[in-house]
């Protein structure tokens, strides 16, 4: 019930200037948590969300995710996903964007390079400190666009699960 | 490539003592009409005696000519003036223009390289260029891709260009190139990525390489000798590897970004290295020598004569690439050759440049505590070490556990921005950041050109000051203390100029240029050119009227963590947002504002 609130607020006041708020009654809901499995969160359609108690607790991916985002991607995307100077703001990107696209961007890069821009985001599929790491930046960054999480360093948080603990090792080698 | 290795050995073997000296260049950077070097002259002191536009003066400057670079991304360095002719370069992709002083700027020639944009994100905290140098009728460019070329300066003509690293490694280039003699000194940026950071001489005459010094590694690889010291004491053999885990060493860091000075007496050259890689410092046990590390070196040979490391085993990613700027003072009554230095870690050095003496280390932010203070005592077996506290100590404290309100934050209580000297009031104008940080530093895994950080921060104006994230400072280098200081709503990341008119420039975040009395700090003039300012200042004259000239053009590490404001993370729920946003003062845009007094 939390985020049907916290939705339809930021809704209101973006009003016409949101156009991936506005589009998102026609689009599959990427956000709400239709299950849970080890300590992550899923919607409907099987991508991974972020979850936030009613005490302010958060799922340990989205936090695994704050900690992972301010290493690999802040020096070009800014503080907490906010964009910068540099690079546009990512937590604006992971709500409108679909989750495969987003997927896809972050593997394989993507170059804007034109008279007007000199924007390139590199390839990090070879990088296991990004791909191990993947679907937690991408519930942070979701969970920052929708403003679920503040900015700053969250408060309180899930422990982490025994599965999530095995995946990391598996995946880091 | 080939025939420039074939000829490195001979260059070796012939070098020694025969380099002509450069004096055409010593001439032209003596005379304050012309801006020859990024660096104004080899001591660093961004000094003029030009005193046309004064303090009694400077309030009726106005805007002479203005000129669009057509880059967006950040503006660091700036333009130079030799006879009629100016230079600006621009961030990636790199555009030089030669501006016709005589003919209202007209644009006499413009050189674009062509750059494989997979460099672009590569590049750590954006794309900027800190500028071209000249020397010998040639313009010096060090691309974002490390290809450095000499141009023709009168027709933008390519005469050779050398590659001086591998982009797809992380290698990259940000900084300026400093000519000596009949060599131009090129360094490079990567720290984040992996790189084993050095400093290359290539001979002006062709590009050929003449030696090249590593911040770590081997002897040989370092260029050190049996008279090589650290502190008067020789540095020993595997000085380079002995303090680091195996092969940690080849991606060690040490990037060598910054200004470069030179003392033609003692025909040596000072740069900083910078951090140590990874940002985690559990990672890499050890003093990670030479990161972080102030170096003394033979122009002609490279062999260093001295080094000092100020930050063993870095915890906080305090770079120690700042500029040296050099000096001759009076110190406890003595007359000597001093070089001082404002490093990240907030501690402003004073070093003897001919012996690499330690005289003086204090803080040069009151906010710092990372440290006590350097233990200056040379019968001690921490002579020249920084005391570390535990409750700051990123290392002491572990992986995985977040340490809070370290000062300064790792950008530093100064970055690369430049400090000026002024010889008439022996007073240093620093710029420097009042910012402070959380930082949780964790485990991460090296794969060639990719980022290789490994920490988590959160950074916030400092706590309990005046609530902004700058200072504009004048420094006694001799007593170590501040001797005012000019609260500034964001980080100062201009580069300062002084004048013989007794007035002090630097720009601001906003888009500020603020000219300052000397003496006492007194805000003299301010005018907001239409970006923010990271560029340092110039000045120069055409027939025989002075101009002052500033690159705007907001971004590099500023304009990525301070676009969207910073956070307190101690504020909790609700109380986040508070502080500034660049976003709210300016934008994106390069431009060049030239000003002079009224005709």
């Amino acid at each position: 019930m939390r985020y049907f609130g916290m939705l339809m607020a930021v809704a209101v006041v973006s009003g016409a200037g949101h156009a991936g708020l506005a589009q998102s009654a026609d689009k599959p809901d990427n956000i709400s948590v239709a299950y849970s499995e080890d300590g992550r969160y899923f919607t409907e359609d099987d991508v991974p969300t972020y979850n936030v108690a009613d005490d302010g607790t958060i799922d340990w991916p989205s936090y695994s995710g704050f900690r992972r985002y301010h290493s690999e991607c802040h020096v070009c995307h800014g503080p907490e996903g906010e964009g910068s100077s540099y690079a546009p703001a990512l937590k604006n990107s992971a709500v409108d964007m679909d989750y495969y696209d987003f997927v896809d961007i972050v593997v394989n890069g993507r170059k804007k390079v034109n008279a007007a821009e000199n924007s390139v985001m590199p390839a990090f599929g070879e990088n296991p400190n990004v791909m191990c790491y993947l679907n937690d930046i991408y519930v942070y960054m979701k969970a920052r666009g929708m403003d679920a999480i503040p900015r700053g360093r969250p408060s309180a948080k899930e422990a982490k699960s025994d599965v999530i603990r095995e995946d990391e090792n598996a995946c880091l080698g | 490539m080939k025939k420039i290795l074939a000829l490195t050995t001979a260059m070796l073997t012939s070098m020694s003592g025969i380099a002509a000296a450069n004096s055409d260049l010593q001439k032209m950077i003596d005379d304050p009409n012309q801006w020859v070097i990024q660096t104004g002259d080899y001591k660093n002191h961004r000094y003029s005696t030009l005193d046309q536009i004064n303090k009694d003066n400077v309030g009726d400057l106005q805007v002479a000519w203005t000129f669009s670079t057509g880059v967006l991304r950040g503006h660091e360095g700036s333009p130079l003036v030799v006879g009629d002719t100016m230079y600006v370069h621009t961030p990636f992709p790199n555009i030089v223009y030669a501006l016709d002083l005589a003919n209202e700027g007209k644009i006499i020639w413009k050189y674009e390289p062509k750059q494989d944009p997979d460099v672009i994100p590569v590049m750590c905290c954006d794309t900027v260029n800190r500028g071209v140098a000249y020397a010998e009728g040639k313009v010096f460019l060090h691309q974002a891709d490390t290809t450095v070329v000499a141009l023709n300066a009168e027709t933008g003509a390519v005469e050779w260009s050398v590659k001086n690293g591998d982009a797809a490694v992380g290698e990259t280039n940000t900084a300026t190139v400093m000519p000596v003699k009949d060599k131009v000194m090129v360094g490079i940026s990567g720290g984040e990525f992996g790189v084993r950071g050095s400093v290359t001489a290539y001979n002006i005459a062709d590009g050929s390489l003449a030696w090249r010094a590593y911040s770590m590694g081997p002897d040989e690889d370092i260029l050190v000798d049996e008279n090589t010291t650290h502190l008067g004491k020789p540095v020993g053999a595997d000085s380079g590897t002995n303090t680091w885990e195996g092969d940690q060493w080849k991606i060690g860091g040490g990037t060598t970004w910054g200004w470069y000075s030179y003392d033609a007496e003692e025909n040596l050259m000072y740069y900083g290295t910078g951090n140590p890689s990874t940002w985690n410092p559990a990672q890499r046990p050890g003093d990670n020598r030479w990161s972080m590390t102030v170096m003394a070196r033979d122009v002609d040979t490279g062999i260093a004569k001295w080094f000092y490391q100020m930050t063993p085993h870095d915890e906080w990613d305090y770079d120690g690439v700042n500029e040296m700027i050099l000096t001759e003072q009076e110190i406890d009554g003595v007359e000597r050759k001093l070089l001082t230095h404002f490093d990240r870690n907030g501690l402003g050095y004073t070093m003897d440049r001919v012996s690499g003496e330690l005289l003086v280390a204090e803080k040069f932010d009151p906010v710092v505590n990372w440290t006590t203070g350097v233990d200056m005592d040379p019968a001690s077996d921490t002579y020249g070490r920084p005391a570390v506290v535990a409750e700051y100590s990123t290392e002491q404290n572990g992986e995985d556990v977040n340490s809070t309100g370290i000062c300064p934050a790792a950008l530093g209580s100064k970055d690369q921005q430049p400090a000026a000297y002024s010889p008439k009031t022996e007073l240093f104008y620093v710029p420097t950041n009042h910012v402070c940080m959380d930082y949780e530093p964790f485990r991460v895994s090296y794969t060639a050109g990719q980022p290789y950080v490994g920490a988590t921060l959160a950074m916030y104006p400092a706590p309990d000051s005046h609530g902004g994230m700058g200072n504009f400072i004048a420094w006694d280098n001799t007593k170590g203390e501040i001797v005012w200081s000019l609260p500034e709503q964001f980080s100062v990341w201009s580069g300062a100029m002084a004048t013989a008119g007794d007035i002090v420039f630097y720009g601001t975040l906003e888009g500020y240029l603020k000219a300052i009395d000397a003496n006492t700090g007194e805000e003299l003039y301010k005018f907001k050119t239409p970006s923010g300012i990271i560029g340092n200042f110039m000045t120069y004259t055409h027939a025989g009227k002075q101009y002052v000239a500033i690159l705007s053009g907001v971004g590099g590490w500023a304009g990525i963590g301070l676009a969207a404001g910073l956070t307190n993370p101690n504020d909790g729920l609700g109380a986040v947002g508070g502080y500034a946003a660049l976003s709210d003062y300016t934008a994106l845009g390069g431009q060049m504002t030239v000003f002079a007094l009224p005709d």
